[in-house]
């Protein structure tokens, strides 16, 4: 478990932040850029020193102005993947991967190899190594420096976007195989869902949420920072179905049956989907012939209105956002309370953001 | 007429062991200022930046009469190293060691210091993320990421060692076989009547060496180069 408690100032700039994290989780540190998310995960790998606050690591304190405290970055046993990767120019993959390995590592060198895919890449120099590969590297080298906790700078930023998906993955893995601790700077809606289980919001230097990522990205509030035009509903679902003949995926959630297009997965996987505002639609009546999929009943719980739209937080057994006009609004009469239908187009659901939830085990307690 | 005779054989042998000597004393010390120049903000940077160029603005006369007055043996330091460690610099082959590695000391911090500034320090952070201390990641990440400047630097040094005329002649004189260098041996050789033969076999000696350190270091530089930004 990672606490921490930290005010820094550099120049105008006044980072303020205080949360916890899971150990066995992937945290989320999500903001736009000069939010403040790498000043902050440099703090707590100790390569920035706070003005002042602390930092516990599993019990272990890591600074502590007050107490004098303050572990050099060397001693605390923080991995740091980083944007660019940094491996070292003049060392090899092998040299690379082994420069901060010690011995009492939960996997050893073969199996991170193995789980990374860089046994083909092993002689040769970061140079001659694509974005992706070197992210890769990069993240076996701070693994088997066996860290109680991974540090990762939008490892997927210097990658482009195709690659992207190769890595993701690999991630994954370490989440669910290894059960790494990790801090996961985004500022990608999408990356965060994926991976993340928790997450913290940073703008300007200050923590404006931290929870759960179903829970924060169904904020109506937090839409100006979860980035509008992504915005929408997080649900956590379980396939219990497939139909093979339409090719459609059934996933059970708390307000019932969605159906996806083309998203087949193994019975009982949990995943993950992310709802759009912007692909549901708001009804009063019964809809009967309609080539809308998935239709819930449910009550409006909160119109947000801004500008010509309105994001409409309604209650189908769990929270749905629909962005509508205001024009809508007004024709239809939609106030909290009001009972109503909400569709949501099967098709209108990226089955990418699915696939990654796949294999998710979430701790029962 | 290209034969060399005993003396010009001495010069020769006495330039390289001046001009070696020079380099590996000087390269520790040229390694330390180029890491403060380039690496550390602190009062008085400027001054050192100065003090340390001075060589190359300094007429030679001027600098070896300075060293003289520090470390002859009635100088300041000269007196203080003779009465506790019986040694002599002044008029000694050390002397103009001394010397020729004080004058080439720009041109080795210059060209470390260029290659420190080249060295991305997010590398060094990162390997103190990956558990090294402060003196590993100099020894495994620095040190071999200057490595194509400290080479360069000290091949220019040596060369420009080689070449060291006016601060020699002043603080060491210009005795046969402990401090006559090879420039000197040519000063000499013209001096005197009938030597310009020997003259001109020195001075394309002279002219072979200098070339051959500058190839070198040029060659050796590409080698070491690893294509930095990985």
């Amino acid at each position: 478990m990672l606490q921490l408690d930290i005010r820094h100032q550099a120049g105008d700039f006044v980072l303020d932040a205080a949360f916890e994290t899971e150990s066995g989780s992937i945290t989320a540190i999500f903001g736009q850029s000069g939010a403040g998310k790498t000043t902050l995960i440099n703090m707590i790998a100790g390569l920035t020193k706070p003005s002042q606050g602390y930092i516990i690591s599993d019990g272990h304190t890591l600074f502590h102005s007050e107490q004098g405290i303050d572990v050099p970055a060397e001693r605390r046993r923080i991995g740091y993947v980083f944007q660019e990767g940094r491996l070292f120019p003049h060392m090899d993959v092998r040299r690379n991967l082994l420069y901060g390995y010690r011995k009492n590592a939960v996997l050893d060198f073969a199996q991170i190899t193995d789980l990374l895919d860089l046994g083909p890449m092993l002689q040769r120099r970061p140079g001659s190594l694509s974005g992706g590969e070197r992210q890769r590297v990069a993240i076996g080298r701070a693994l088997l420096s066996n860290p109680n906790l991974l540090l990762m700078d939008e490892p997927l930023a210097s990658i482009d976007a195709q690659r992207r998906g190769e890595i993701l993955p690999f991630i994954e893995r370490l989440r669910d195989e290894l059960r790494v601790t990790i801090l996961y700077v985004s500022h990608a809606v999408e990356e965060v869902i994926r991976l993340a289980d928790t997450m913290v919001i940073l703008s300007a230097g200050q923590v404006a949420a931290v929870g759960e990522v179903e829970e924060l990205m169904s904020r109506l509030d937090l839409f100006p920072l979860t980035g509008r035009f992504e915005a929408g509903a997080v649900l956590a679902a379980t396939c219990q179905g497939y139909d093979a003949e339409y090719g459609l995926a059934e996933l059970a959630f708390a307000g019932g049956t969605l159906r996806v297009a083309g998203a087949e997965q193994a019975i009982g996987t949990e995943v993950r989907v992310h709802i759009r505002a912007r692909d549901v639609s708001l009804m009063l009546g019964r809809p009967e012939m309609t080539s809308v999929l998935n239709v819930f009943e449910g009550t409006v719980e909160i119109a947000e209105t801004g500008s010509p739209q309105v994001d409409v937080l309604i209650d189908i057994g769990s929270p749905l956002i629909a962005r509508i006009t205001r024009k809508s609004m007004h024709d239809l009469n939609i106030r909290p309370g009001v009972k109503l239908h909400a569709l949501v187009k099967a098709v209108a659901i990226d089955r990418r953001s699915l696939t990654g939830g796949a294999a998710r085990e979430r701790p029962q307690d | 007429m290209w034969e060399l005779s005993a003396t010009e054989a001495e010069a020769i042998g006495l330039s390289l062991k001046v001009a070696l000597w020079a380099v590996l004393v000087s390269l520790p010390l040229g390694i330390f200022a180029a890491w403060l120049l380039a690496r550390r903000r602190f009062y008085g940077h400027a001054l050192l930046n100065g003090i340390i160029h001075l060589p190359l603005v300094l007429p030679p006369v001027v600098l070896g009469y300075l060293l003289l007055v520090l470390l002859g043996r009635q100088g300041m330091l000269g007196a203080f190293l003779f009465d506790s460690f019986g040694i002599t610099v002044a008029f000694t082959w050390k002397g103009a060691a001394i010397a020729s590695g004080v004058m080439a000391f720009p041109l080795l911090v210059r060209a470390i210091r260029l290659s420190y500034e080249n060295v991305d320090p997010r590398l060094e952070a990162a390997a103190r993320t990956l558990g090294a201390g402060r003196i590993r990641v100099f020894r495994t990440i620095t040190l071999p990421l200057i490595a194509p400047g400290i080479l360069a630097g000290g091949i220019l040094a040596f060369a420009r060692s080689l070449g060291e005329f006016g601060a020699t002649i002043t603080f060491v004189s210009n005795i046969p076989g402990e401090t006559r260098t090879l420039p000197l041996a040519i000063f000499s050789q013209v001096q005197t009547p009938g030597g310009e033969d020997a003259a001109i076999r020195l001075v394309v000696i002279s002219a072979a060496i200098a070339l051959t350190a500058l190839i070198a270091s040029e060659f050796l530089a590409r080698r070491v180069n690893w294509g930095q930004g990985g």
